[in-house]
């Protein structure tokens, strides 16, 4: 009895310290941001729903720099060149039906620093009125496919300003398997490769201000509801950055989220696995031990 | 001359104890090691923290041969090859991380345990002395292993601690390049921690955990009343068979059964946190890897460095470099600003029983206010909290003094 009064004691000053260090000293360093469902409530819906078959005709005017693979349009320039050209490499459109939000395309391609909450964008503006850009908005959601992989969220939404070097993603895309010179250990192609990373970073950083950091780990370095309520509005939490609202979907962002998370914290399913049995082990153990505690303390008083 | 038996087989008991005395060994630090029967479950935190110490040990082997003690590959090292590559890799850096935090939380309860019941007095000053060291080795020991992995927090960190080293307006800015081998923290830095963490500290930790049983033999351990017990005529009713009668128990089997046992919950509740729980010990900022030119918005160490770290925030530069050291080598001298003779638990000991109680809610106020950003009424708390710190070791002499005998001690 007297030992259960003392633990009494001991855990609750314990959880009263735990609870100084860890929630309450959080709440108090890191403002606090509701997540708000990835609504963008502050853009205007367009007055009628858009046409696909009129977006198909309109989104000419978007080729003439982004590709769209899957209807076997090609980008007209390569990665690199485009980033020298535009600051950053414009996107394929094929998956952003599938990542982004209607409303938000639609607004974005009328202005893109207007629905990006950033000072400039490498996309110009008034690419289209209201209805015109709700067309288009229309045409990507149709020529979408139905399932992508996370890894192609991720790619599409955030991996042509951020690496994942733990998965060897670069801004360009997948590191290649190449193979070194077995006399000399020399690598060319890997060597040609780095460079050309290298000069899109470099224009990357230019246009940014500065080089967008690696999110192998980000999961572990900013968590769970940080990273949701920073990628639906950047600013909140980082007032200022570079980074523009990139406008996900809910089902877009937890495809990204699933890739981050498989990436950053890989031994999850495991621990999820492990972690019961060993548990169990040691309940097996304390009712073992207690057996034996209670035989050798049972003639003492 | 000591005796050999020729005929006796090697290796057999015989030819053993004629070697190496194993029987007296077995006795004098086992079988017959005599402890007090009237104790409670704080008394196994010992042998929780050789347990723990011992998960820091092995856990720490299997991470030492993956980890590159190199300024560019360190955090790669530890979060990709450890965390993903390495079988179980991520296992064993999660088991030493929540351990390096939890020992902490075991020493501070080993700790005031020891105050409470008044088991630094009465021919045990140096099992104090020898605990207080450990304590300053372990402290050393979870400050070079935090600038291994090289993030933002180990750097920062390590950049704030070693600049504590030019002693306020002394400007001994020398002494803080020896200690990093640079102007600022870098491959030199990272080296040199390195070493500390993975050989020096660990053999001066081993060396002083066996002064501290060392020191333990003959005072014998204290009991939950603080009573003088004549070890040699209890375990005499012991031997005679009187196990009721007699106030001591054998290390071995009878406490060891207890101390496993409490050891096993120990372990359910350390492996939930290792499973479930971790992010307590794994601050996130340190998974930002290290960058010199960025500076976190907020540096502080781990929480069991927190209480000390805001003895010496709210005073100015100078000062509260004073009250910091203060605060680092104060606990040392317990055993003789404590006046009084009396080897009782705190709450029969009139004033020191409020001294005791004040300095737990205190130190954890120091501790909770120490990660909290120093502005507004938190300063106020900090600044209030340090002075009663202070004060709290000033008068300490005097209440003892003034102490009345309680009943049954001398």
């Amino acid at each position: 009895m007297k030992d259960l009064k003392i633990l009494g004691v001991v855990v609750f000053f314990t959880l009263v310290t735990y609870w100084g260090v860890e929630p309450y000293a959080h709440s108090v360093m890191h403002k606090h941001v509701e997540f708000e469902g990835f609504k963008y409530k502050d853009l205007k819906a367009p007055a009628k729903k858009g046409d696909p078959a009129k977006g198909k005709v309109a989104i000419a005017a978007c080729v003439s720099c982004h590709g769209i693979k899957s209807q076997g349009i090609k980008a007209p320039m390569d990665a690199v060149s485009a980033s020298a050209a535009y600051g950053v490499n414009p996107p394929d459109l094929s998956n952003a039906g599938a990542v982004l939000d209607e409303k938000f395309i639609a607004n974005f391609i009328v202005s893109p620093t207007h629905a990006g909450l950033v000072k400039k964008s490498g996309m110009p503006a008034g690419m289209a009125d209201a209805q015109g850009a709700a067309d288009i908005a229309a045409y990507l959601k149709s020529i979408a496919p139905k399932e992508i992989k996370p890894k192609e969220a991720f790619e599409f939404a955030c991996g042509r300003c951020h690496a994942v070097r733990y998965d060897k993603w670069t801004q360009i895309g997948q590191t290649p398997k190449t193979k070194a010179d077995i006399k000399t250990g020399v690598d060319l192609k890997k060597m040609e490769f780095d460079k050309k990373v290298g000069q899109y970073k470099l224009n990357l950083a230019k246009y940014l201000g500065k080089l967008p950091p690696d999110l192998s780990i980000i999961v572990r370095a900013r968590g769970e509801h940080y990273l949701k309520t920073f990628v639906e509005n950047p600013q909140n939490l980082l007032h200022g950055t570079a980074m523009p609202r990139v406008g996900v979907s809910n089902e877009g962002y937890e495809k990204i989220y699933k890739y981050l998370e498989k990436v950053g914290d890989p031994s999850k399913p495991k621990r999820e696995k492990v972690g019961p049995i060993v548990l169990l082990y040691f309940v097996g153990f304390a009712f073992l031990a207690y057996m034996w505690y209670k035989s050798q303390w049972k003639d003492l008083h | 001359m000591a005796h050999f038996d020729p005929n006796a087989k090697p290796f057999s008991h015989k030819w053993l104890d004629e070697r190496l005395a194993v029987d007296t060994l077995q006795k004098v630090l086992s079988t017959e090691y005599w402890i007090p029967k009237n104790i409670n479950f704080l008394w196994a935190m010992g042998m929780i923290l050789a347990a723990t110490f011992g998960i820091l040990l092995l856990s720490g082997i299997f991470l030492l041969m993956y980890y590159i003690p190199d300024t560019k590959l360190a955090f790669d090292s530890v979060n990709h090859t450890i965390m993903g590559e390495v079988g179980y890799g991520w296992l064993w850096r999660h088991m030493h991380g929540v351990a390096a935090s939890v020992v902490f939380l075991i020493i501070y309860i080993h700790m005031l345990t020891g105050i409470y019941y008044g088991s630094y007095k009465r021919g045990r000053e140096l099992i104090w002395i020898s605990g207080m060291l450990l304590f300053v080795s372990f402290s050393a020991e979870a400050f070079s292993g935090y600038m291994l992995p090289w993030g933002q927090m180990s750097y920062w960190a390590g950049m704030v601690i070693t600049n504590l080293f030019s002693l306020g307006s002394l400007n001994l800015n020398g002494l803080v390049e020896w200690i990093r081998g640079d102007y600022v923290p870098g491959q030199a830095f990272l080296g040199r921690f390195f070493m500390l963490h993975v050989l020096l500290m660990p053999l001066i930790i081993m060396a002083l955990i066996v002064l501290h049983f060392g020191t333990l033999r003959i005072p014998h351990v204290n009991n939950q009343d603080g009573e003088e017990i004549d070890f040699e005529e209890e375990a005499k009713k012991w031997k005679a068979g009187n196990r009721k009668e007699s106030k001591v128990i054998p290390f071995n089997p009878v406490f060891l059964s207890k101390d496993v046992f409490v050891m096993s919950i120990y372990f359910i509740i350390y492996f939930y946190l290792v499973f479930y729980h971790f992010e307590f010990a794994m601050d996130p900022v340190n998974f930002d890897p290290a960058d010199p030119l960025k500076t976190p918005p907020h540096i502080y160490p781990e929480w069991y460095f927190l209480w000390s770290y805001e003895i010496l925030r709210p005073f100015s530069k100078n000062a509260g470099l004073i009250a910091f050291g203060f605060a680092q080598v104060i606990f040392f001298f317990l055993p003789f600003l404590d006046r009084s003779a009396n080897v009782a638990p705190a709450n029969r000991r009139g004033l020191f029983k409020y001294w005791f109680w004040i300095l737990v809610v205190d130190m954890i106020v120091l501790t909770i206010m120490g990660k909290v950003p120093p502005m507004g009424i938190y300063t106020t708390i900090g600044t209030v909290a340090a002075w009663t710190f202070i004060l709290l070791w000033a008068v300490l002499p005097f209440i003892t003094k003034m102490e009345k005998p309680v009943r049954g001690s001398k």
